[in-house]
Parts: C-alpha cells; structure tokens; sequence
C-alpha cells in the first residue's frame, strides 16, 4: 500500500503538470482566399509563421469549409473578401471573417486572441507601407503595450501549475485516506473492539491521524524535490514556512476526512462523499480557473475552501517569495478551519451509541 | 449492589425507534460464575450484551457492571471488562505479538507486563512458530482462542464472549471451554452467549431470551426439571417456538 500510496501521486503531479496546460497550440487554421492577391497571401504567410497555427487548406469555397470545421477537422477559419487588397488600399479598412469552433469555449477564447494578434500586426505592417506611399500623411500614433509579468516572467505554466498540483495530492491522499480508514475498521468489526476497550477519544484519533499526517508532508516533500529536479519550479520563499502552512493545512483535512468517517457506514458511502466535496474543492481552489472571475455567490463559498488558501500559500511561497506576514491571513484561516474541523470529527466520534 | 454480584440489571431495555430489541430484561450474575446468555438470532442477546460493555446506551433500566453504571460510568466499566465479538475483531495485518502488545497497550499495560504475558500466551496456546505472522493468515479456531487470550490480558472481572464459538471445529470448541473453564476458575465471571445446546450445559446458569425477553433462567439441570425434558436442546426449542 505505502509504494502505491506515493507512487500513483507523483505520477500524477509528472504527468498533469505536463498536460494541464491553459496554452492552446497547433490550432488547425483553415482560410478561404477570395482575393488572391498578394496581401493576402501575406496575411495567411503570417498564420504560417506563427507556431501556434498549423495552416491546413485553401478552401475553395465556404459550403467545404463549414463542413470541415463540422467534421472537427478545423478550429479556426478565416475569411478573406473578394477585392481585400484593392479596398484596403483605397479605404484604408476592411474586414475579415473568423470563424471559430467554441465548442471548448475556454480554448475559443484564446484562439481568438491569437488571431486578433495576427491580424493587428499584420494591420500595422500595412500602414507602415501604405504610410510610405503618400508621405503627407500623419502617421498614426499607435500606443504599444509591453506587458511585464512578473513572478512568472515567460509566462510558463508549469511553474503555475505544479504547486497547484502538488495541493491536489497531498489533499486528495490524506482526505481519501483518514477518511477510508475509521470506515474500515466499522466494517472489519475491529472499531467495536476498541470501542470496548478504556482508550481515550482523543489517543485513538491523534494514533489514527498522525500517520496520514506523516504521509502527507513526505508526499508534500518527494513532491517539492520532483518539482525542483524534473520542472524546475522557483522556490523563492522559505520551505520551513511551506511546511509550517502543510502542516496546519493537513490536519483540516485529515479533521474532514474522520468527520466523512463518522458519518458513513461503509467505504462506499465515504468514498462517494469525499469524492464529492475534493471535487467542489478543486474545482472552485482557483488552480483551474481564476476565483476571481466566478460569481459573487461562489467566491462567498471559496472562504470555505481549504484547498483555495492552500494553493495561494503555494503559489505565494514559491513563485513570490511571500514571507510570514504575507501568509498570514490564509495562515490564521486554516488555523481556525482545521480547530473547527477537528472539533466537529473528536465530537462526532463516539464510542458509545 | 450485592458485593457478590459483578452484573446487576433491573429492566434493561433498548427500543430501535417503535422496536424494542430488548424488553425490561432483569438479572444478576455472581462473581466468578459462567452465564450463558441464550436466545435465538434475533432475540436480543448481541443488544442486551452491548448495552453491558458499555457502547450501547439502554433507553431505560438500570444495570451495573463491575460496579459500574452503563449510563454515567460506561469507560470505567471498560476498563474491568474484556470483549469477544461474533466477529473476529483482532487486527488481521497485524501479527500474533503486534496484536498481543497492541491491545495491552491499550488497556495500560507495562511494557514489561506485555512482554511476560505475550510469552506465556504464545506457549500456552502452542502459537510460538507463528507468532510473528500476521493473524490474518490463522485459521479461524486458532484466530478465536487468541481472540479470547487477548480479551484476558489485562485480567479483566467479567469477560463477555458473544458467539466465541461459532464456526470452529469440535476440538477446538472443546479446548476453548477448557479455557474458558481456567477463566472460571481463577475468579472471572464469563458471560457468554452461543447457540450450541451442549455448551449451555456447562454453564453455571442460563438464561434464555425470547423476542426481547428473559424466559427462563436457572441452572441448566433445574431448567431441564421445569420443563420436563432430557437436555436443553428441547428446553431451547419448547421455549424458542413459544
């Protein structure tokens, strides 16, 4: 059990941290040409060029093209009008049809931008030759955005996504664990047996929950190494205040799971409500998608979320290098999150029905 | 509470909702004795037996254990109790000796006191070449004595063996009186339910439950002379079929 219990997570964090990834590539592009000029030409050289695009087929005709994109055969299709050189020349503006395939809408939405992009800059490059021809012409004054991000400067999301990933692990290990286990011993009969016997609520459950408690800083620590070694992730705070955070984070958890446990009768039933609520957690942590961006109601709901502060902390600690005082707040509401949690599970637990 | 008396119930009772497994059962048992505890499945015996132990709270009554009342002292009644459930409830990947020191620990043994006892529990019961196995991989006979044995670690009043026999072969049942005969002997009070007939007849006394109630008890012979029969298979069936 031990081997599976680490192994099994640290292929996960290998392989998700290589695949969950917001980036979107080798987008299939698609164009109908009706202009076939050399500015159109142009513009489609510049998909070409970009590596995000893999520029697939001339389609001779729009009732082809939409059957294509139906086929899922492509993402992006772009539409040149007829007399597209000759009326940017002479009115200085056109338009261009994009049509995009939103069935992944998250996806949509960046492939959107990246054409956007294209078009932009190919837009300038034409107003720069056409600029050339009549000189009494102002040029225009285009404002330039540098964008600068910072903690994270290439924008690469590995580094994003593997402090998040190791959360998930360390979570969903200890959670499925202590809350599996005291289930079990309901089921082999051996809870009955202890219940027989004078040990103290509070011996049985720190001698139940320590060693998960154990299992999750080691996995938290091959985690970190496997992070540095294979991703190369920065660790810009002090691991000892990532350790102090786990170590309060962990026991919200481990509180969570011997509640599950109390309540449930079979690990089934544990099995299914703790699937539940990591799912809940993980889905509304920020890691996936921004907190944010979600509706008001939901962000209330994150307060309650201990997989939220943990991926901050995380994300804090290692790519900022956030200091004690940073992590505070995250740090105070776990705290008060793990008394609540263990209060409810010691509470709950009762050796006499 | 009679100073002979280690169990004492006065209207015992436990009610699942508008079920009553267990109706206002009233008994004594006496200090060193074997008490057989029969009834059919389903009669009440497990529900009466964990309301003794402590984890199950009786909706009404009033019994005391070593002493001890169920309702406000059930953890001191623990700790001068031993238990075997119908279910083998010792930890199966754990070994022979891990499961010895495991439960004297428990009950706040001495490391040194684990030590002696494991070592003569272990001769005892002939378990030396296995001794560092996992119980798991026991047989079921061999599983139920250590069970037993460990119930006795801590030199527990009252030891409450619910089905301790069941499903193990005749040697075995016949060895596991013997040992329960020990028990008797140097002053533990048994308390002991089964379904075998022959096993009520070593009992000191037998009571016998019937939907929730105590129908008879006495010694097994006076029982036999009450209702006119050859063994207490027939005083079993003449009362179980009502």
């Amino acid at each position: 059990m031990l081997p599976i219990i680490f192994v099994l997570p640290l292929l996960q964090l290998v392989i998700l941290s290589n695949a969950a990834t917001f980036e979107v590539k080798n987008i299939k592009f698609g164009y109908i040409d009706n202009d076939h000029s050399s500015t159109s030409r142009a513009l489609v050289e510049k998909f070409n060029a970009s590596t995000y695009f893999n520029v697939l087929t001339d389609f001779p005709s729009e009732a082809l093209a939409s059957a294509s994109m139906l086929k899922g055969e492509v993402d992006v299709l772009l539409q040149i009008p007829h007399y597209f050189e000759r009326d940017l020349q002479k009115e200085k503006q056109n338009s261009l049809g994009v049509t995009i395939n939103a069935i992944d809408g998250a996806a949509a939405g960046v492939e959107n931008v990246y054409v956007t992009q294209i078009v932009q800059r190919f837009n300038q490059n034409i107003k720069v030759d056409l600029s050339q021809v009549s000189d009494k012409q102002i040029q225009p004054i285009t404002i330039e955005t540098i964008p600068l991000f910072w903690y994270n400067k290439t924008l690469n999301y590995k580094t994003f996504m593997v402090p998040g990933i190791l959360v998930l692990l360390v979570t969903m290990i200890t959670l499925f664990l202590s809350g599996m286990n005291i289930v079990r011993e309901k089921e082999i009969g051996t809870l009955e047996q202890i219940n027989v016997t004078p040990i103290k609520k509070s011996q049985f459950i720190i001698g139940k929950l320590f060693p998960f408690w154990v299992i999750g800083m080691g996995l938290l620590t091959v985690g970190l190494i496997l992070a540095k070694v294979i991703f190369n992730v920065p660790m810009l705070g002090s691991l000892p205040l990532m350790y102090l955070y786990t170590s309060i984070y962990i026991l919200v958890i481990l509180g969570i799971g011997l509640f599950i446990s109390n309540f449930t009768d079979t690990q089934q039933q544990a099995m299914f409500i703790a699937w539940f609520f990591t799912v809940i957690f993980i889905l509304m942590s920020g890691l996936f998608t921004p907190i944010e961006s979600m509706p008001k109601w939901a962000q209330t709901l994150t307060e309650f979320n201990p997989i939220r502060y943990f991926v901050e902390v995380m994300r804090m600690v290692m790519l900022k290098g956030s200091g004690f005082n940073d992590i505070l707040p995250q740090l105070l509401k776990t705290a008060l999150y793990a008394f609540v949690m263990n209060g409810l599970a010691v509470w709950s637990y009762k050796k006499t029905n | 509470m009679n100073k002979k008396n280690v169990i004492e119930a006065q209207n015992l009772t436990k009610m699942f909702g508008d079920f009553t497994a267990v109706n206002a059962i009233s008994f004594d048992v006496k200090k060193g004795e074997i008490f057989g505890f029969l009834g059919a499945n389903g009669a009440g015996k497990t529900t009466a037996m964990k309301m003794l132990i402590g984890i199950s709270k009786p909706t009404s009554g009033a019994a005391k254990v070593a002493g001890f009342d169920v309702f406000t002292n059930a953890e001191d009644i623990k700790k001068n109790i031993g238990y075997m459930s119908q279910k083998f409830a010792l930890y199966d990947d754990l070994t022979v000796k891990e499961n010895i020191t495991f439960f004297g620990g428990i009950y706040g043994l001495s490391r040194k006191s684990i030590k002696e006892k494991s070592a003569v529990l272990i001769e005892e019961l002939g378990l030396e070449k296995v001794a560092s196995k996992l119980v798991g991989s026991l047989p079921l006979g061999w599983k139920q004595k250590l069970s037993f044995s460990v119930s006795l670690l801590h030199d527990p009043k009252i030891v409450f063996l619910d089905e301790p026999t069941g499903g193990v072969d005749p040697i075995t049942r016949r060895q596991f009186w013997e040992m329960i005969y020990k028990a008797a002997n140097q002053g533990t009070t048994v308390f002991v339910t089964t379904h075998y007939m022959d096993e009520a007849e070593y009992c000191d006394r037998v009571s016998i439950m019937v939907n929730g109630k105590i129908e008879a008890l006495d010694t097994p012979k006076k029982l036999k002379q009450q209702f006119n029969v050859a063994n207490m298979n027939d005083v079993f069936l003449k009362l179980a079929r009502g």
